[in-house]
């Protein structure tokens, strides 16, 4: 009878202790194959580069390029859903946040929702939100700004502060 | 995340309601874009837009006037940190040497050594992140002083040095960054010097913080765990208990406390209080090592209760759930060897969700999955398995940039079409209107110097109409002629030049003032012509710009991803292949546990039967089992 307690109780903690896994794969070949695979995220990565330097020549020379972007101030307790933009009258971006975006933006991330050409001179750019705040009250924020296009870059900050819902909320600044 | 004070940089940068008196400098967009991908981990994107952003920041001709100047330090860290969570440690590690080799202040370099030493941490490259984190000295960046503090403390533990470590995390005591991690780390360190007695506190009061952060209640009942298993290797098995009762129910580590808790009470003959963990868990998902174990902990418990029927009843229980598990197992070995399992990994959907580890187990068509929980826990499984996503990323970041390139092609030869037969008619008019231009600068050159000059000696003549211009050439003329014959002719011929000269000189003054008047109107409209001039410059050049230049840049870009395509295929075939066997390896591993658990199952299962069909009623045998149990169990605590 002791033997078999014994027994039993040995088999069943030796079950216990039995290691998880054993791999085949040897620590080296996981560590080189790492290093292949870091060396070929370098490569991709300035193939990336290159192609956006490329685009940005191509597609939007600096003296016709103008970029929007989007930030969250102090909007913590906001759920925004969804912005629209647009430029001269013609809408040009339009989108809806998923949360993921949303935490970004609310961690000081700026968005470009906009990249496009203009000739140089005033232009005028509409804004809207569309979201719930931290009580679940719908809202939907509006504003218009003109902004003047040299011969550089343009760029314009939408900034949607969330403690002046209602009045004012959306401010721009450009360069 | 390691980039959070940076953002919390950016977000006070943007704050309207900062009125500091000193100016600050205005955040950088493209940076800030950067963060927003990199907020959401997706690096590849934050790399490369950082890394453009930079690019062009070192090229262009004034950096100090670029938004980017104020953040340069930042941004080159950021790159450095965005390539650590990619996973690219050996680029961020050269990067991060370059800044503590630089001309920085002391709070840069503390923080590039910081990072350097983290990296060789992570890289369980522990004498290195010794030496570098060692290196620190001076002022320390603001807002990462108890992070440096917890690393020291946690490279101090890795190279052997509790001593020191336990110093270290004692002064992290209170700071609620690290909060739980540190105490657990205090623990350990004393335990490894053998202050036991000091550790069992330190864990036992880290096991009875109250939080309602996940993190800090796991590692609570990581504590507790520990504790309760250290206690039952010693052979303290009753004084496990109470800390095994502490883990969580519904926590990450519940599986194993509840198993160890069944054998901390069947090893004291507590058969009736095992069975409640063990029956609890025999009850969960018969995947996990623990709840097969209980599997059989449950009849074993019932036999040493003398109810031999329940614990016959138990073992067949168990042994149909084994030979179901087995089937699964090589189903399983199966679904990889067919790749399936690599299928199902990189379906999109499932990855949307954080839990999506969690959700791969809800897939009916990869029976695979639901072993593989624990090796996709593993440090080596995981960062196989991230490369393995990695790859596949790029494969379609390749894909994709490769259709651009036809596109970019068409457009180019569009505007080719397009601008190349206007440009020579255009360029011709150009011509002509500029050697006109150049024309009337000279002359407005001419006027203005001979104003400057007028301005020392007076010219009153210069500044005549054309008509008194005219006037005085026909009195001169009419002066010189045989016409001219008597006095009282070149009196009168006196009185007309005397008349002209004494307007030039009266008007003189007005005049000059109508002349510089003149002359500045003139410049505004040079200056208007010049902005026209520069802005047909800039169209004319932007319209070669914009097909021409581009073929050689394209066609090495095609082959760089072309290039680029076929390694990253040969790599994931290989990555893939490894992460199989590694899947496989395991399903092995749990085939070959489940068979040895089902032999003995099995005999188990025939004993118990012979037992019950004994005919002896149940409570005979149980007090026989009883009776050796003491004894019995002295020695197995004793191969314990």
């Amino acid at each position: 009878m002791k033997i078999a307690v014994k027994w039993s109780l040995l088999v069943l903690m030796c079950l216990w202790q039995l290691p998880v896994a054993a791999q085949e794969i040897s620590k080296e070949q996981i560590k080189g194959l790492d290093e292949q695979v870091q060396d070929i995220k370098a490569d991709v990565l300035a193939i990336s580069t290159e192609l956006k330097l490329l685009e940005e020549k191509l597609l939007y020379p600096s003296n016709t390029q103008v970029s929007l972007f989007v930030a969250l101030e102090g909007a913590d307790s906001l759920r925004v859903d969804a912005v629209e933009v647009a430029v001269d009258g013609n809408p040009v971006a339009h989108h809806i946040y998923s949360f993921k975006e949303l935490e970004a933006l609310q961690n000081g991330g700026l968005q470009r929702i906009y990249t496009g050409n203009l000739r140089t001179g005033e232009h005028s750019l509409k804004v809207g939100f569309k979201g719930l705040t931290g009580l679940g009250n719908e809202f939907t924020e509006v504003a218009s700004y003109t902004f003047s296009k040299g011969v550089g870059p343009g760029i314009v900050e939408i900034r949607l502060l969330g403690s002046a819902l209602g009045s004012n909320s959306i401010q721009f600044s450009d360069r | 995340m390691r980039f959070s004070a940076i953002c919390a940089l950016f977000c006070l940068l943007g704050s309207q309601q900062l009125t500091a008196a000193e100016p600050r400098p205005q955040r950088d967009a493209f940076f800030g874009e950067a963060l927003f991908y990199a907020q959401q981990q997706e690096y590849f994107e934050a790399i490369s837009r950082l890394d453009t952003e930079l690019k062009l920041h070192h090229g262009v001709d004034e950096p100090e006037l670029d938004q980017l100047h104020y953040h340069v330090n930042d941004a080159e860290f950021s790159v450095g940190d965005f390539e650590l969570s990619y996973r690219m440690h050996r680029k961020a590690g050269r990067a991060i040497q370059a800044v503590i080799e630089g001309n920085v202040a002391p709070e840069v370099r503390n923080e590039a050594i910081y990072r350097l030493a983290r990296l060789y941490f992570q890289k369980e490259q522990n004498l290195n992140a010794f030496h570098a984190i060692e290196r620190i000295e001076g002022p320390l960046p603001k807002g990462l002083a108890t992070d440096i503090t917890y690393l020291k403390g946690q490279i101090y533990m890795v190279n052997g040095r509790f001593e020191d470590a336990e110093k270290v995390f004692q002064s992290l005591s209170g700071a609620d960054e690290h909060e739980g991690y540190a105490l657990y780390n205090l623990g350990l360190s004393q335990l490894a010097q053998d202050e036991t007695a000091q550790a069992v506190t330190t864990l036992e009061s880290l096991g009875r913080t109250r939080s309602s952060d996940r993190a800090v209640l796991a590692i609570r009942d990581k504590a507790n765990l520990l504790l309760g298993s250290r206690l039952m290797d010693t052979g303290d098995f009753q004084g496990a208990v109470p800390f095994l009762e502490r883990v969580r129910l519904d926590g990450l580590y519940s599986n194993k406390a509840l198993s160890g808790l069944g054998w901390a009470n069947a090893t004291a003959e507590n058969y009736e209080q095992a069975l409640v963990p063990w029956t609890i868990l025999s009850k969960r998902h018969v995947t996990d090592p623990a709840v097969q174990e209980a599997l059989l902990g449950v009849p074993y418990a019932y036999g040493k209760l003398g109810l031999y029927g329940k614990a016959a009843l138990g073992y067949g229980n168990a042994l149909q759930l084994m030979n179901q598990e087995l089937d699964r197992l090589d189903q399983s070995v199966k679904s990889i060897q067919d790749g399936k399992f690599l299928e199902a990994l990189v379906r999109e959907e499932i990855r949307q969700v954080p839990d999506w580890v969690v959700r791969l187990r809800e897939l009916p068509e990869t029976p695979e999955t639901f072993y593989l929980m624990e090796l996709m826990a593993s440090h080596d499984f995981q960062s196989s398995l991230q490369n393995y996503f990695d790859l596949e990323q790029l494969r379609k970041k390749l894909e994709e940039w490769d259709r651009y390139y036809s596109a970019y092609e068409e457009v180019i030869a569009l505007r080719r079409g397009y601008y190349e037969p206007l440009l020579p008619t255009i360029d011709e008019k150009f011509r002509q209107l500029d050697s006109l231009i150049n024309l009337r600068l000279e002359q407005r050159d001419r006027i203005h110097a001979r104003l400057q000059s007028m301005l020392v000696s007076p010219r009153p003549d210069f500044l005549a109409t054309a008509s008194e211009r005219l006037g005085m050439n026909a009195v001169t003329k009419f002066e010189r002629s045989p016409a001219n014959s008597s006095d009282e002719t070149q009196k009168r011929v006196d009185r007309l030049k005397g008349h002209l000269n004494w307007v030039w000189i009266t008007e003189y003054d007005q005049r000059l003032t109508d002349t510089f008047e003149h002359l500045a109107a003139l410049d505004k409209d040079i200056e208007r012509l010049n902005a026209i001039y520069q802005q047909f410059v800039r169209s004319r050049q932007a319209a070669t710009q914009s097909y021409e230049g581009y073929d050689k840049t394209i066609a090495q870009l095609r082959h760089k991803t072309e290039k680029s395509m076929k390694t990253v295929e040969t790599l994931m075939l290989r990555q893939g292949r490894m992460i199989e066997k590694m899947a496989i390896s395991e399903l092995l591993q749990r085939s070959q546990q489940l068979e040895v658990a089902q032999v003995k199952a099995r005999f188990a299962l025939a004993e118990s039967y012979d037992r019950a069909t004994m005919g002896s009623p149940d409570k005979a045998p149980a007090d026989a089992s009883q009776s050796a149990a003491p004894e019995a169990n002295a020695e197995d605590r004793g191969v314990l």
